[in-house]
């Protein structure tokens, strides 16, 4: 190990971590106003019960020596991942370098069913499928499963963020079916600012940091190609991602914020050799095929969407509580004691302009 | 010739648009207003704040119509906007005593017949 890096592998972990809340503020702008709230939170959120799991058992399932399908439960709750060294970092920072990938990639599914989905349905969702479709799917590529030993390469995610995501995304959009406004009225973002803020942090996020692990981990594979044949690359690798766009506006999938179309295309990279591709598609079918699945046995507990007059009302409101703006006319100040019965308050403070009394 | 105002829900605003531009009414204007119309209000917490919000989002649409225009238009918006809650909003039908098209001078009944849009 040395410090440079040890050093470099922190920011590149810093800047994937960061790609989380600047996806919230992509999604976040995209959406209408009255689920602005719940939509950024459905990317935040992914910090929280995501990184949980992903510390106490998936890190173990995706990177503990296991079998060709899944890791084993050597480093369940990080035991004996401390600072030693793991490749050329310490232990530590590459579980926390991975755990920033593996709470991205569920985040980067809620953009297919947003405005809808009942935020506990969610929250459960992503949790379970972090442990059931990301931690397997990492370890098939990344952590010596059978794709490593087909010699599929993935050096930012490819298979197992993008195409991983893109697919999840398209099951769970039909599951939970078509906002019921889709197709009938337009339903237009309500701040491009905070979308444009969004996309370019998480883009050049994303590819700084791709850059770092190509470079720290597998330095001989940064060098396959020149910079101008990367330019070249993505001027035509963007262009089966604007067709899906424009396709799928056409159909009934209401894949609302057009996770596929931006990273089932980009991400995937069809057209590389059989090796990838194979991966690809493996990827493709476990991820959807799980996702179904897990969708479905959730819904057996729980609603996955929300009513139709809470969806006219907005998801803020209905399962947050909070506006993402209100002006605060009108509002009436329920003291602490009388919270319990809200409803029936008789000594209330009318709260006006901002908060005085 | 009447004024028709109407205070609808916002995410009912839809509905009563497409409804209404189906039966050519295509003159009117909407604002976003607040009001309280006797639902129950919902509390929301902020910062450990708990409020009541009395005052709900509403829309406010105004409609000139001719004569013949207002019991169909009153009919749309009442089928339109209707959830069947407490808070689905009023219907106001109001007498005017003069109106004039800018564009062209007419007044009255001429100003508030609905006319081709102009190509």
């Amino acid at each position: 190990m040395n410090n440079a890096d040890i050093a470099w592998m922190l920011v590149s972990t810093a800047l994937v971590l960061l790609m989380t809340p600047a996806l919230a503020f992509f999604y976040g702008g995209l959406v209408r106003s009255k689920n602005a709230l719940n939509t950024m939170m459905m990317s935040f959120v992914a910090l929280g019960p995501v990184a949980v799991v992903w510390a106490l058992l998936g890190y173990s399932l995706a990177f503990a020596p296991g079998n060709a399908v899944v890791g084993s439960l050597n480093y369940a709750g990080l035991r004996g991942v401390g600072l030693e060294a793991q490749g050329a970092i310490p232990h530590l920072l590459f579980m926390c370098f991975q755990g920033t990938f593996a709470i991205i990639t569920p985040a980067l599914i809620s953009g297919a069913v947003v405005e809808r989905m009942r935020f506990n349905a969610y929250l459960a969702f992503i949790t379970l499928w972090v442990l059931v479709v990301y931690a397997p799917v990492a370890h098939w590529v990344w952590g010596g499963g059978f794709l490593a030993s087909m010699g599929a390469l993935d050096f930012a995610g490819g298979a197992v963020v993008h195409v991983n995501a893109a697919s999840a995304a398209l099951v769970a959009a039909l599951v939970v079916g078509p906002r019921k406004d889709y197709g009938r009225h337009a339903i237009l973002p309500h701040n491009v600012p905070f979308a444009m803020l969004g996309a370019g942090s998480a883009l050049s996020a994303g590819t700084t940091a791709a850059l770092a692990f190509a470079n720290t981990l597998l330095a001989p594979a940064a060098g396959y190609i020149s910079p101008a044949s990367a330019i070249a690359m993505g001027a035509i690798g963007a262009f089966p991602s604007y067709f899906a766009l424009i396709y799928r506006a056409k159909t009934k999938l209401d894949d609302s914020l057009d996770v596929v179309a931006a990273h089932g295309l980009v991400g995937g990279h069809p057209g590389q050799v059989l090796t990838q591709m194979a991966s690809v598609v493996i990827v493709l079918a476990y991820s959807g095929g799980m996702t179904f699945v897990l969708l479905k046995v959730l819904s057996l507990v729980m609603p996955l969407r929300i009513g139709d007059r809470h969806e006219g009302l907005g998801l803020d409101v209905t399962d947050h509580g909070e506006e993402a703006y209100t002006h605060g006319d009108g509002a009436i100040l329920v003291k602490p004691k009388q919270s319990a019965i809200a409803h029936a308050a008789v000594d209330v403070v009318a709260v006006q302009d901002g908060g005085q009394l | 010739m009447k004024l028709i105002v109407a205070i609808v829900r916002p995410e009912k605003l839809s509905d009563v648009l497409e409804a209404l531009f189906h039966a050519d009414v295509r003159g009117l204007t909407i604002s976003r207003v607040q009001g309280h119309g006797g639902e129950i209000e919902h509390v929301e917490n902020y910062r450990g704040t708990s409020v009541k919000m009395a005052l709900a989002e509403k829309v406010r649409i105004e409609i000139g119509v001719s004569n013949h225009f207002v019991q169909p238009t009153v009919d749309i918006i009442l089928s339109a906007a209707r959830t069947g809650e407490v808070g689905d909003g009023k219907i106001m039908v109001l007498p005017i005593e003069k109106i004039y098209r800018i564009r062209t001078g007419e007044s009255d009944q001429d100003a508030v017949t609905p006319v081709p849009p102009v190509e």
